[in-house]
């Protein structure tokens, strides 16, 4: 009800204004990615394709890059797959302890990324383990790993446990239950906490500058060359992959939509 | 109204020429109602039929695309619904849940600055008989409960227009007598107006004075319950209201005190003054309670409609009344309720009967008859089946 | 998204959960085993080297085994600012992202129900910085703030800012920074809140003669509190330990460092990794206080 808004034009206008401050630098850093700067890319220069056509002429901002999703698929699955387990014991399951399991998930939620970082820095520190991509895929793999539970087990929670008794009146053993219900139906919980594990590793800086030892992420790329000038060609890397994750959301959006209409018009 | 003080009386309510469209439909065209101060209003309908549409624009939360209400004689079509002297009991209850039963009740009082506002609450809680409950959350009620808080926050601000929109929808048969009571008690007590919007006609001609019944945003028939009941002047409303055996055929005279009306060759009397029209094609009805079932062909007399003979294809047992499903050929099929007096039915499945009444209990409806063969009355699955079945059986002897 | 879930985790639908608890603590053991070994331990040895003391004699970044609690009142002596700066920048920080993300939350919560389409691309659009590095964005901030740009050009005009004054390395520009990389996580858990408010809760509060603003404070706001609690948390806690706006590369300078900097320079340039430890120490301390009162005070414990 328009009544209820706080004030007819007001209210759309403002939050108009607030997206467009949420997408300045955005713009910024794709228009950026254009510029034919020479080293540092602060002022504008002038047009041209040259970044895009030749990210890799800077290697070591593709190399950076590599590292990141390198570091970001291998740490999604090891945070999926622990995390995974953990949301069906903890929705499915009774036990004692069970809210001491729960806040222990959510503690690394609520502590600030820095002390995350420096505790495993220490930890290394102190056990003599050299830092290094290891390090930095077990640090992702910690941060990620609540967000994992939190996202599957929402997942689970909507889910009727009706469904898998039929699967049990209907003659199904535990593990055919399990493949053939259970596991179906949270894959899309599970999918969302994957993409969610990679967005959250691809682009952590503070954890990382922590324990990546010599190992160069994307981020710690761009922090590194902040001082003296980022290249054109980070911003090119991000560009793309905004871009590509964008496309994504809104194809997935769109079928979803075209999905839900023909399902409306069944009906 | 103006802040801190209470509403001296019921106010009367005009709906004059309402319309309200919807982006892809019209939800009511063109309505004028007016309901008395003091009165126990029922708009009845089906889902859909623009009731609740009706009630939403009484109390503000929608405005119509054309015409005006009037609250007690004032304009209030642009008066905001916090502005309005009007409360609502809504469906869902919308109790806050994030107050206590107290504070949901001073709710209103409170912001109308009326002075010792948890007094008050407390005596309308007292009222529903919920004030031990006072210290609850609304969530922490049964759905009756809800209920009962949910009419003492309407009622607490004595408003002149009280809207009921399908309160009782949600509660067991148990409780909605209990609630119906209530209501009508609150009523008397505090003498508000109350509109009631329901689709349940047991509701409505239970607990209001007048019933409006509503169909396709249009209203079809206004008036006392008894007064509907006895003499619907739409076949809808015959239908809506209790169920109906109407029959469809032309006036063949209309003198005296009754039309004659020939229904597949046999002639039917329905009191002038209980008719709607006295000449041409007119659908005439009767309630299945006035019908009597004869097992043996009855003696014509005056002031007795006879049909008959037809085979009783369905009997149910309710009960308080036995429901007979009677097909006569030509006629179509014909519900009877009769009393059980006796134990068991009167007549068995595949008895040839005959059904009788009193030419005073019959009625005549305004509708233009539909094309078509009859109004179906009711039907059950059954007398379908069996109607379907005969149908194709005649098809296969013509091919 | 998971911080909407953040969120919602309040009200858990709980299904009759089944007995057989030893196949829970089976599925449990590698996440556990995780945990204690890369979060609890490492809480351990952060206390632990909190209190160590400096091999005598010996290199820089080489220490001991101690129980030297002096360390603390050290950094707290030595960097009490940086704490004031990091809880007053947040703190500000979060108020101002919370009054710009609940407007933008409840249009695309509330009123843009009618248009499933414009909810949608409005969502995406609010998730849109997630995609793109964090520092890049921080960065873009920073040359559109720079001393040469129409911006500054513009306030310098208007006397809004004194001739030689800057933007960029002050007070203002971390905050802004802060406020700008937050909005996310402010916004995303009130939507999923708002998203769910019954409007007719709303339509009883003007049926009951509560003015729009009256039903806005008594009603909508009280019930999207478990959305504005998530909300703020997510945006505090991690704005408490931010080192990125702050930094002198960035959007600060050296009078606008926080206590994430004094760590980060402590542990990765200094080598002084008491100091660095203890400083988190405090640091998550605090919070820990700080969050456990508000949550109290706010009523909606049940989150945690």
């Amino acid at each position: 009800m328009t009544r209820f808004s706080l004030g007819k034009w007001l209210l759309p206008l403002y939050s108009a204004l607030a997206l467009i401050f949420l997408l300045v630098p955005i713009v910024y850093t794709f228009v950026f990615s254009f510029n034919a700067s020479v080293k540092s890319n602060i002022v504008w220069v002038g047009f041209t394709w040259d970044n895009w056509l030749n990210v890799c002429a800077d290697a070591s901002v593709c190399g950076a890059f590599g590292t990141s999703i390198l570091v970001g698929v291998t740490a999604t699955v090891a945070a999926t797959a622990l995390g995974t387990l953990m949301a069906l014991a903890l929705s499915r399951y009774k036990f004692r302890a069970r809210s001491a399991v729960s806040l222990l998930l959510f503690l690394p939620m609520a502590t600030p990324e820095i002390v995350l970082g420096a505790g495993l820095a220490a930890q290394f520190l102190s056990a003599g383990v050299p830092k290094g991509f290891v390090t930095i895929v077990i640090a992702h793999t910690l941060f990620c790993l609540s967000f994992v539970v939190v996202t599957v087990k929402a997942r689970v929670a909507s889910l009727d446990p009706a469904l898998e008794e039929a699967g049990r009146d209907l003659y199904g053993s535990s593990a055919q239950v399990f493949w053939r219900i259970t596991f179906p139906l949270l894959l899309p919980g599970i999918t969302a906490a994957a993409l969610l594990s990679f967005a959250l590793s691809f682009d952590d800086f503070i954890i990382t500058r922590f324990n990546n030892g010599a190992v160069t992420t994307f981020p710690v790329y761009v922090y590194t060359a902040a001082a003296r000038g980022v290249p054109a060609e980070a911003n090119v890397i991000a560009s793309a992959v905004f871009l590509l994750a964008i496309i994504l959301v809104v194809v997935s959006q769109t079928t979803q939509a075209a999905r839900r209409k023909r399902l409306a018009k069944l009906s | 109204m103006a802040a801190g003080t209470f509403a001296e009386a019921g106010a009367d309510l005009e709906l004059v020429g309402i319309t309200k469209r919807f982006p892809g439909f019209t939800a009511i065209e063109d309505l004028d109602l007016t309901i008395p101060a003091g009165s126990f209003f029922a708009l009845l309908g089906p889902s859909g039929c623009g009731k609740t549409t009706t009630l939403r624009l009484v109390a503000g939360l929608e405005q119509p695309t054309a015409g005006r209400i009037l609250i007690g004689g004032k304009d209030v079509t642009n008066v905001k619904p916090f502005k309005r002297p009007v409360n609502t009991v809504f469906q869902s209850y919308a109790l806050f849940p994030h107050m206590t039963v107290l504070e949901n009740v001073a709710f209103g009082l409170r912001r109308r600055r009326i002075g010792d506002p948890l007094g008050k609450a407390h005596e309308a809680l007292r009222l529903v008989e919920l004030d031990h409950l006072a210290s609850r959350k609304p969530q922490q009620l049964s759905g009756g409960q809800q209920q009962r808080v949910a009419l003492a926050r309407a009622v607490v601000n004595r408003p002149a227009l009280l809207l009921l929109d399908e309160p009782l929808g949600a509660l067991d048969l148990k409780l909605r007598r209990q609630m119906q009571l209530e209501l009508k008690t609150i009523q008397n007590e505090v003498g508000l107006t109350f509109l009631h919007v329901t689709h349940d006609q047991e509701e409505a001609m239970t607990m209001a004075d007048t019933v409006a019944v509503m169909n396709r945003g249009e209203i079809e028939q206004m008036g006392a319950p008894e007064e509907l009941y006895e003499l619907p002047k739409t076949a809808f409303v015959a239908n809506f209201l209790g169920q109906s055996n109407l029959f469809t055929g032309t006036v063949t005279s209309s003198s005296g005190a009754t039309i004659v009306v020939e229904v597949a060759g046999v002639k039917l009397e329905v009191p002038k003054e209980r008719a709607q029209r006295h000449a041409g094609e007119v659908t005439i009805g009767v309630r299945p309670e006035k019908l009597l079932l004869h097992t043996t062909a009855p003696k014509k007399a005056a002031g007795l409609n006879i049909l008959g003979p037809g085979r009783v294809t369905d009997v149910s047992f309710s009960g308080v009344s036995t429901q007979y499903q009677v097909v006569i050929p030509g006629v179509g099929p014909v519900s009877v309720f009769a009393q059980n007096m006796v134990f068991g039915p009167v007549v068995n499945e595949g008895a040839e009967v005959w059904v009788t009444w009193t030419v005073d209990h019959g009625f005549g409806l305004l509708d233009e008859p539909e094309p078509g063969p009859k109004f179906a009355s009711d039907t059950d699955t059954r007398t379908i089946a069996v109607q379907t079945r005969d149908e194709l059986l005649a098809e296969i002897e013509e091919a | 998204m998971a911080f909407a879930a953040f969120g919602s985790s309040a009200a858990p639908v709980e299904q009759a959960p089944r007995k057989k608890s030893w196949i829970a603590w089976v599925l449990l053991a590698p996440g556990l085993a995780y945990l204690a070994l890369f979060f609890l331990t490492p809480f351990v040895s952060l206390i632990l080297t909190s209190l160590q003391a400096p091999v005598e004699f010996g290199d820089v970044g080489q220490y001991q085994t101690a129980f030297k609690i002096e360390n603390y009142a050290t950094v707290i002596e030595q960097y009490w600012p940086h704490f004031l700066r990091a809880f007053g920048y947040a703190l500000v920080a979060t108020f101002f992202a919370l009054v710009i993300s609940y407007p933008l939350a409840y249009f695309i919560g509330v009123t843009a129900r009618k248009w499933p389409l414009l909810q949608a691309l409005m969502l995406t659009l609010v998730i849109a910085p997630f995609f793109i590095s964090f520092l890049l964005r921080t960065l873009a901030w920073k040359q559109l703030m720079s001393d040469d740009t129409p911006l500054v050009h513009a306030l310098k005009a208007l006397s809004i800012l004194p001739p030689d004054g800057h933007l960029t390395g002050t007070a203002f520009s971390v905050i802004f920074g802060l406020t700008y990389n937050f909005i996310p996580f402010m916004t995303l858990p009130i939507y999923t809140n708002l998203e769910r408010l019954d409007t007719r809760y709303l339509e009883a509060g003007a049926d009951l003669y509560a003015k729009p603003s009256t039903t806005f404070w008594k009603v909508t706001v009280p019930l999207s509190m478990p959305g504005i609690v998530s909300g703020t948390l997510l945006t505090f806690i991690p704005a408490s330990g931010d080192f990125i706006n702050a930094s002198s590369t960035f959007l600060g300078s050296a009078q606008t460092q926080m206590v994430g900097n004094a760590i980060e320079a402590n542990f990765l340039n200094l080598l002084n990794y008491p100091a660095a430890s203890a400083m988190s120490v405090i640091l998550m301390a605090l919070i820990l206080v700080i969050v456990g009162i508000y949550v109290k005070r706010s009523g909606t414990e049940d989150l945690l």
